[in-house]
């Protein structure tokens, strides 16, 4: 069955093409919606206030694991958009190819800093 | 064919001037087009965002510098933009997973989700800039 989809035989139109995609901006979507709940409920229901109550959150090691895994779902998230995006009004190319590269550089470039900030404290 | 089926226009390749001034966009397109708009802004000002959690939660010292830097009025007018532009994707977003079950799938449907996603998305926008430029 995969042998006649690779190549120049792939397949790349037909109702299922995209579905991946369309599937992963909407799933890292619910992912991001439900960490913005649990960090309002747990910013809400602290003991603390101000600085300790804000930055006593990210001290635990479980909120940090969230956090890095909502932001690998939006990092995710911003590549299937960005990428329609692009593919909407960019029509050269170069252009578009170079675009779309500087996008994924741009957060994966991010994505590293927010492991940083999240684990230097 | 008839006369009126001959002379129907057709519209391709519609510029974006005629998009912009010339076209009355319904509320769902643009509740639609400020949802990219919205992502895209996001996606540009990530680095800030990162800094601003940066600050935020490194140290009590840079936890001051957080709370003096959005004293500034264009740092809080960007937070803000930033704040609106998260929260409309918020009910943007909630309210493309809702079209997809098939729900309000109609005109008159997809008109009422874009007020809800509007009033909401402001209203919430309201409370920030009263938190921000209020007290």
């Amino acid at each position: 069955m995969a042998n006649n989809n690779i190549g120049p035989k792939r397949l790349v139109v037909g109702a299922h093409y995209g579905t991946f995609d369309w599937l992963a901006q909407r799933i890292t979507a619910i992912v991001m919606a439900l960490y913005t709940v649990i960090l309002l409920v747990t910013w809400l229901l602290s003991n603390e206030t101000g600085y300790q109550a804000w930055a006593g959150m990210f001290a635990q090691q479980w909120f940090k694991l969230a956090t890095f895994v909502t932001f690998v779902s939006l990092a995710y998230h911003a590549w299937v958009g960005m990428r329609n995006v692009w593919m909407d009004y960019i029509k050269p190319v170069g252009l578009r190819l170079t675009l779309q590269a500087f996008t994924i550089l741009w957060l994966v470039g991010c994505a590293g800093y927010a492991a940083q900030i999240l684990w230097r404290v | 064919m008839s006369e009126a089926a001959k002379k129907r226009p057709q519209f391709r390749n519609i510029h974006i001037t005629d998009l912009a001034f010339n076209y009355r966009m319904p509320l769902a397109a643009k509740v639609s087009i400020l949802h990219r708009i919205s992502g895209v802004a996001i996606f540009i000002f990530l680095p800030f965002i990162l800094y601003l959690l940066d600050l935020s939660i490194t140290s009590e010292g840079s936890y001051e510098r957080f709370r003096g830097l959005l004293e500034h009025p264009l740092a809080k007018i960007v937070v803000l933009g930033l704040a609106w532009g998260y929260l409309h994707h918020f009910c943007a977003g909630i309210r493309h997973l809702v079209l997809d079950t098939h729900t309000s799938n109609t005109k008159e449907g997809a008109r009422t989700t874009a007020i809800i996603t509007l009033v909401v998305s402001l209203a919430l926008t309201a409370v920030v800039a009263v938190k921000l430029f209020g007290a």
